[in-house]
C-alpha cells in the first residue's frame, strides 16, 4: 500500500475547518480513532478540547492534545450528569460557543465480548447501552446550546450494528441503539442547523479493538473481502470525519456514512480470497 | 543479548519512558517498570507490529516481566 493510497494529503482539506472550535471525547491513545479525527480537524485548522476519562488516560491524552496545540478540559465521567456540565461550562468559558463535538466513547464487559449475545447480563447490558449509546444524547443536549450557529455532531458506530458480527455482541445492540439515536437528534436538531451524522468504520486495531475476541480475524477477513481487499486507518476515517464537520456537508445530516473499504455491501466471502484459520 | 531482546527493550524503554538499564529480564512490566493496566495492553500491540506477529489472550496474560516477552517473541519468530 502506497502513502498516495491511504496516507493523507494534507493541501486536499487544509483550511475547511478554520476558525471552528470542537471537543473530541474519547481519546485514548496514537491508535485511537478519536486521534485520526483530532488530527485531521487540526490540519483543516480546528482549534480542539479533550476530555479524558480518569488518570491512567489523562498521561496519555495530555501529550496528544499538546501536539495540536489543543485544550484539555479536564476529566469527564460521561455517566455522570454533573461531570458533562462542568465540561460543557468549561467550554462555554474557552469559547462562548462550540462548532462541532466528537463523541468516540462506547463501553461493554470484556467478558460478554465473546460467545453469545443471549448470555447478556442486566448489569453489562443497562451500563453497555448507557456509555455507548445514552452518553451521545447527553453530550448533544449540551452541545446544542452552545451551537448558536449550527453545529455539528459525529460519533463512531459499528456495522456489527447493521448485521451479526461475531464476539460484538450487546456492542451491536447498542450501536444499532446509538445509529437509531443520530436520526432521532438529527430530526430535532435539524431546524437550527446542527447536523448529526455517524462514520461506520472498518475494522482497526484500536486499544478498544483489543477487548473484542478474535479481533485478528475480523481484520483479516475484511482485509480479503472488502471491496478495496484491505481494512482502513484511523487517518482515513479523520479525513472523512473532516468532511463531515466541515461546511462541506452542510446537506448532511442523519447519515451513517460507511469508511470500510467498502465492506458493507459485501454479500458473501470473496471467492478468491484466501480461507483462513482461526489462532 | 539477542536481537528479540534488544529490539523489546527498546519498545520498552520508548513506550514506558523507562531508563534502559531497569530493562532487564526479570523486570515486571507492572511491579517494577510502572506499567498500568493499559500500557501493558499497549505493550502486547507494539510486540506485534515490530514482530509481525499475533499474541492471542491467553499468551499475552503470561507476559508480565520482559524476559517474559523475549522468550514468546524468540519462540514465536523461530517458526
Amino acid at each position: 500500500m502506497t502513502q498516495s493510497q491511504t496516507g493523507s494529503k494534507a493541501s486536499s482539506f487544509s483550511g475547511v475547518l478554520a476558525g471552528r472550535r470542537g471537543l473530541v471525547m474519547g481519546l485514548a491513545n496514537n491508535r485511537s480513532i478519536a486521534w485520526g479525527i483530532a488530527k485531521a480537524a487540526a490540519e483543516a485548522g480546528a482549534e480542539l478540547a479533550f476530555t479524558y476519562q480518569g488518570d491512567a488516560l489523562e498521561k496519555r491524552v495530555r501529550p496528544l492534545a499538546q501536539e495540536l496545540g489543543g485544550h484539555v478540559l479536564g476529566q469527564c465521567d460521561v455517566t455522570d450528569a454533573a461531570s458533562l456540565d462542568t465540561v460543557f461550562e468549561e467550554v462555554r468559558k474557552l469559547w462562548g460557543k462550540l462548532d462541532f463535538v466528537v463523541h468516540c466513547i462506547a463501553f461493554a464487559d470484556k467478558d460478554e465480548l465473546t460467545g453469545r449475545y443471549i448470555d447478556t447480563s442486566p448489569e453489562n447490558f443497562n451500563t453497555s447501552l448507557f456509555i455507548s449509546c445514552y452518553s451521545f444524547t447527553a453530550v448533544a443536549q449540551r452541545a446544542e446550546k452552545l451551537m448558536g450557529e449550527g453545529g455539528a455532531m459525529l460519533t463512531l458506530t459499528y456495522y456489527g450494528a447493521e448485521k451479526w458480527m461475531p464476539h460484538y455482541n450487546v456492542m451491536g445492540v447498542a450501536k444499532a441503539a446509538l445509529e437509531a439515536s443520530v436520526r432521532y437528534l438529527a430530526a430535532d436538531l435539524g431546524e437550527r442547523q446542527i447536523r448529526v451524522n455517524a462514520i461506520s468504520a472498518g475494522p482497526i486495531k484500536t486499544l478498544a479493538a483489543s477487548g473484542i475476541g478474535d479481533f485478528r480475524y475480523i481484520l483479516k477477513w475484511n482485509e480479503y473481502n472488502a471491496p478495496m481487499r484491505r481494512t482502513v486507518t484511523i487517518e482515513e476515517v479523520g479525513e472523512s470525519a473532516v468532511y463531515l464537520l466541515s461546511p462541506m456537508a452542510r446537506g448532511v445530516t442523519g447519515e451513517i456514512l460507511h469508511v470500510d473499504a467498502g465492506y458493507h455491501i459485501v454479500g458473501m466471502k470473496n471467492p478468491t480470497a484466501p480461507d483462513i484459520m482461526k489462532d | 543479548m539477542s536481537d528479540v531482546a534488544e529490539r523489546v527493550k527498546k519498545i520498552v524503554v520508548e513506550h514506558l519512558g523507562v531508563e534502559a538499564d531497569k530493562v532487564v529480564d526479570n523486570a515486571n512490566f507492572i511491579e517494577d517498570l510502572g506499567a498500568d493496566s493499559l500500557d501493558t495492553v499497549e505493550l502486547v500491540m507494539a510486540f506485534e507490529e515490530e514482530f509481525g506477529v499475533e499474541i492471542p489472550d491467553d499468551a499475552a496474560e503470561t507476559i508480565v516481566t520482559v524476559g517474559d516477552a523475549v522468550k514468546f517473541l524468540e519462540k514465536a519468530t523461530a517458526a
